[in-house]
């Protein structure tokens, strides 16, 4: 097996400290939203008692699920075997780091109480999903930092597969974690199915990926590093047979619902008369979240590298979209406590909800997106995560 | 009685407190022992922590219930402090303890009028989903929220099926009543006037006010006692828990619906 | 406009209030001493005054989880039995100014207090018995507003001593 060179990226010119400066002033930013709503309180924010979750969760959500994702490739490369991967597995491991990092920092700043969450850490009830997670998370981080120790130290080279089949086997339970949290409730309707819990799984893979995928390219191309047309096509047909996997458990996820008539209203709510949402799901959704990918990456246009971005860039708008559906448009649905009756109240019971996500909430979300790509550009620099060279010759020569 | 030197001058001292719930006790005893046992739920001395021999609930008889009284709503938010949504400048954000549902069968135009509040689950769902426990059920019934490890995640208010639940927006600037507090952060919900079940009321804010209303609709009582007026009530009434599928076990039951 | 007139009172007397306030003497070098006001009720504590200074927090947190969780409301070590007998006379409160007897120590001490983000500063009675507010203590200064008069820090108090 030829050898492959890793790297440090130089980190010294101004295209660097501008790329670090511009993502380090939406971290900024997002920092001070979020003092701005812990000052005031979430009565500044759009959410109210009705939409109790809003577009933080939307982006903490997807980044913890996308987290899980990235970690892939590295999976792929251990526990698969498949040596054409190796060399694209430290970048997994540390994005995998950094969008949970990022994602939960939003989740942890968004709480009512931000400032009690030493409290999160040492009172558990062991019933609640929330706990659970608290407890998945944590792991994740020991775990992927020991293979990507493993990965990046000679001496523990040994321990990498065990350490990469730990941290696959913990990600899959994360993620079916993070799909539980919506699943295990019982109150609303388009949640409490188990459906959730797989369906978050593959969605995972396919945020992912395409994370993972823009990251790649764009750390090469910035770098002036080859990255050949090999590992391009391997992972895009792989992020194609993701985004269909989507796009399936979609389809069976609503059929289900479809089939039964107490969920007639609700599903009707997202599918058809939801206004904003059901364009959402549609056109945000399905049409540039699955379909629009779909197409691109399976004909021609999926061999141009500028068309490969593009189809990633919609999975990941798409994978956006989809929480925010999947988050939001599940609270506007009212309660159904009296099936077959209409309900009015000055609580807003048997009517829609409405929100507008506020500036801060939206600056939040960005800002953990930020810290993300800003812990990544950070480790790519200090840490040698990327190899010199992944041109088709480097990259053919680890598959002989 | 090592706690008389600071409230030597309070006139509800310790002393006065626990002699009267003693004389409860001991006039109990004389009494029918039904009679005595309601005395012994309702006057539990205040060094005794809340009992599972006690389970308080409420039946709400919906047929007494007056389309546009909203008597309860404002007796609870006077008792407790929270401020009426009619009077708040978020009323979608606004606190809101107890409401008026007006029910309304399209095919038969059959009406309904229930006040719905925090229906006190035997298996509460907020109580399960909540990663602190901060969510609790407190060995009589009553499901609270223990603000002091609440982190105000509203995974609670996710999880709850009768939307009972608000997270307080703003903050309260010390307007909160000294026997209920509540503040910015975190969730909150009806806690059947916790200080006046422990204060020996054996009701709630609104129940009293309903009662003054002249309606009745609303019946508070300790559902484990088979002699008290609600247990009474509840053999005679056929009753509803709302939401019955769910198999919660409700302490609120519901006449007519 | 008239709201606004009573508001800009509302922040004149304060400031005044706040100014009047500040008059005590600095004390020289180091950080100005607490202030420590003598409780207007009872003659001493429910424990030693050096033992409450040490271990105030201490016995009022195992105080609160009994309280809340279990139902037990004993009075002493509880935090009203504390406001009602250490609520300034001035105030009417534990922590309105910064004389106050809870906030002066702790700002002291620059420990910070979270109870008063939930528990009322005021003795029990005070807000309810007040001829302005006696249902809807928390518009107090919105039907004072609509009067057209200001508030005072007493009046917001609404001691009832």
């Amino acid at each position: 097996m030829a050898s492959i060179t890793f790297r440090e990226v130089e980190g010294g010119s101004l295209k660097y400290w501008l790329l670090f400066g511009g993502i380090g002033l939406f971290v900024l930013f997002g920092f001070l939203s979020y003092l701005y709503m812990h000052h005031h309180g979430h009565v500044v924010t759009g959410m109210d008692n009705q939409i109790v979750w809003g577009l933080p969760h939307v982006f903490a959500v997807f980044l913890i699920v996308a987290a899980s994702g990235a970690l892939n490739v590295a999976s792929i490369a251990s526990v698969f075997n498949k040596p054409m991967y190796k060399p694209l597995a430290p970048l997994s491991a540390i994005l995998a780091l950094a969008l949970l990092a990022g994602g939960l920092l939003v989740l942890v700043l968004d709480l009512g109480r931000s400032d009690r969450l030493i409290v999160a850490m040492t009172h558990f009830n062991f019933k609640s999903m929330f706990t659970w997670n608290v407890f998945l998370y944590s792991g994740f981080f020991v775990l992927v930092g020991i293979y990507l120790w493993t990965m990046l130290d000679r001496n523990v080279k040994a321990y990498s597969k065990a350490a990469g089949t730990a941290a696959f086997i913990w990600r899959l339970t994360l993620t079916t974690g993070t799909g539980s949290l919506f699943g295990f409730l019982i109150a609303r309707q388009l949640y409490g199915s188990s459906m959730l819990a797989p369906m978050f799984i593959i969605m995972s893979f396919a945020y992912g990926l395409a994370i993972y995928l823009i990251v790649l390219a764009a750390a090469y191309a910035w770098t002036g590093r080859p990255l050949g047309n090999a590992v391009m096509m391997r992972l895009k047909t792989l992020l194609a047979v993701f985004v269909a996997a989507v796009l399936y458990f979609v389809v069976v996820y609503h059929l289900t619902n479809l089939y039964f008539a107490k969920m007639g209203p609700v599903e009707a709510f997202i599918l058809r008369d939801g206004g904003i949402f059901t364009s959402l799901f549609w056109v945000g959704q399905i049409l540039v979240g699955n379909v629009i990918p779909l197409v691109i990456l399976l004909t021609g246009l999926g061999k141009q590298r500028s068309w490969i971005m593009i189809a990633s860039a919609l999975v990941i708008l798409g994978g956006i979209v989809q929480m925010y559906v999947t988050i939001i448009g599940a609270q506007a649905y009212p309660l159904d406590m009296f099936p077959g009756m209409t309900v009015k109240s000055s609580f807003y019971d048997g009517v829609i909800h409405s929100y507008t996500p506020s500036t801060p909430e939206l600056f939040l979300g960005l800002g953990g997106v930020a810290v993300a790509l800003l812990m990544t550009t950070f480790a790519v620099k200090v840490l040698r995560l990327l190899p010199a060279s992944l041109d088709d010759t480097t990259v053919a020569a680890l598959e002989h | 009685m090592s706690d008389t030197k600071m409230s030597d001058n309070t006139p509800d001292s310790p002393e006065r407190r626990r002699f009267i719930s003693t004389a409860t006790v001991a006039a109990g005893v004389t009494l029918v022992p039904g009679v005595m046992l309601v005395e012994v739920a309702q006057g539990r001395p205040e060094d005794q922590p809340a009992s599972s021999a006690v389970r308080w609930g409420m039946l709400i008889d919906a047929t007494k219930c007056a389309s546009g009284c909203d008597d309860c709503v404002s007796a609870c938010s006077t008792e407790n402090g929270w401020t009426p949504v009619a009077e708040s400048k978020h009323p979608t954000q606004a606190p809101q303890w107890i409401r008026k549902l007006e029910l309304q069968d399209p095919l038969t135009q059959g009406q309904t009028n229930l006040p719905m509040l925090c229906q006190h689950c035997a298996e509460p769902p907020c109580v399960d989903v909540c990663p602190t426990g901060a969510s609790f059920k407190r060995d009589d019934g009553i499901v609270l929220v223990n603000r002091h490890i609440c982190i105000g995640c509203r995974y609670c208010m996710m999880a709850c099926p009768y939307k009972a639940r608000s997270l307080v927006h703003e903050p309260l600037n010390d307007t909160q009543k000294p026997d209920v507090p509540r503040g910015i952060g975190c969730v909150e919900a009806c806690t059947f006037c916790v200080q006046k079940v422990d204060r020996g009321d054996g009701t709630t804010a609104c129940a009293e006010a309903c009662a003054k209303s002249g309606n009745n609709a609303i019946l508070f009582g300790d559902m484990n006692d088979p002699e008290s007026e609600i247990s009474k009530r509840l053999r005679e009434l056929p009753t509803k828990q709302v939401r019955a599928d769910l198999n919660l076990n409700l302490g609120v039951r519901y006449h007519g619906i | 406009m008239k709201r606004l007139l009573a508001l800009g009172a509302v922040v004149l007397t304060t400031a005044a209030l706040a100014w009047a306030g500040s008059e005590e003497p600095a004390q020289s070098g180091g950080a100005p001493k607490p202030v420590i006001t003598k409780a207007t009720k009872g003659e001493h504590c429910v424990e030693p005054n050096d033992f409450m200074r040490r271990n105030h927090m201490k016995v009022l947190l195992h105080h609160r989880d009994e309280t809340v969780i279990e139902g037990i409301r004993t009075k002493k070590y509880s935090l009203k039995e504390c406001i009602n007998c250490h609520a300034s006379e001035k105030t009417g409160s534990v922590a309105a100014s910064k004389d106050d007897f809870c906030v002066s120590c702790h700002s002291y001490a620059a420990v910070k207090i979270d109870c008063f983000d939930c528990h009322s500063t005021k003795p029990q009675g005070s807000m309810a018995m007040h001829p302005l507010n006696a249902e809807t203590a928390h518009y107090a200064h919105k039907l004072a507003a609509q009067a057209g008069r200001p508030v005072s820090t007493e009046e917001m108090a609404g001691i009832a001593q």
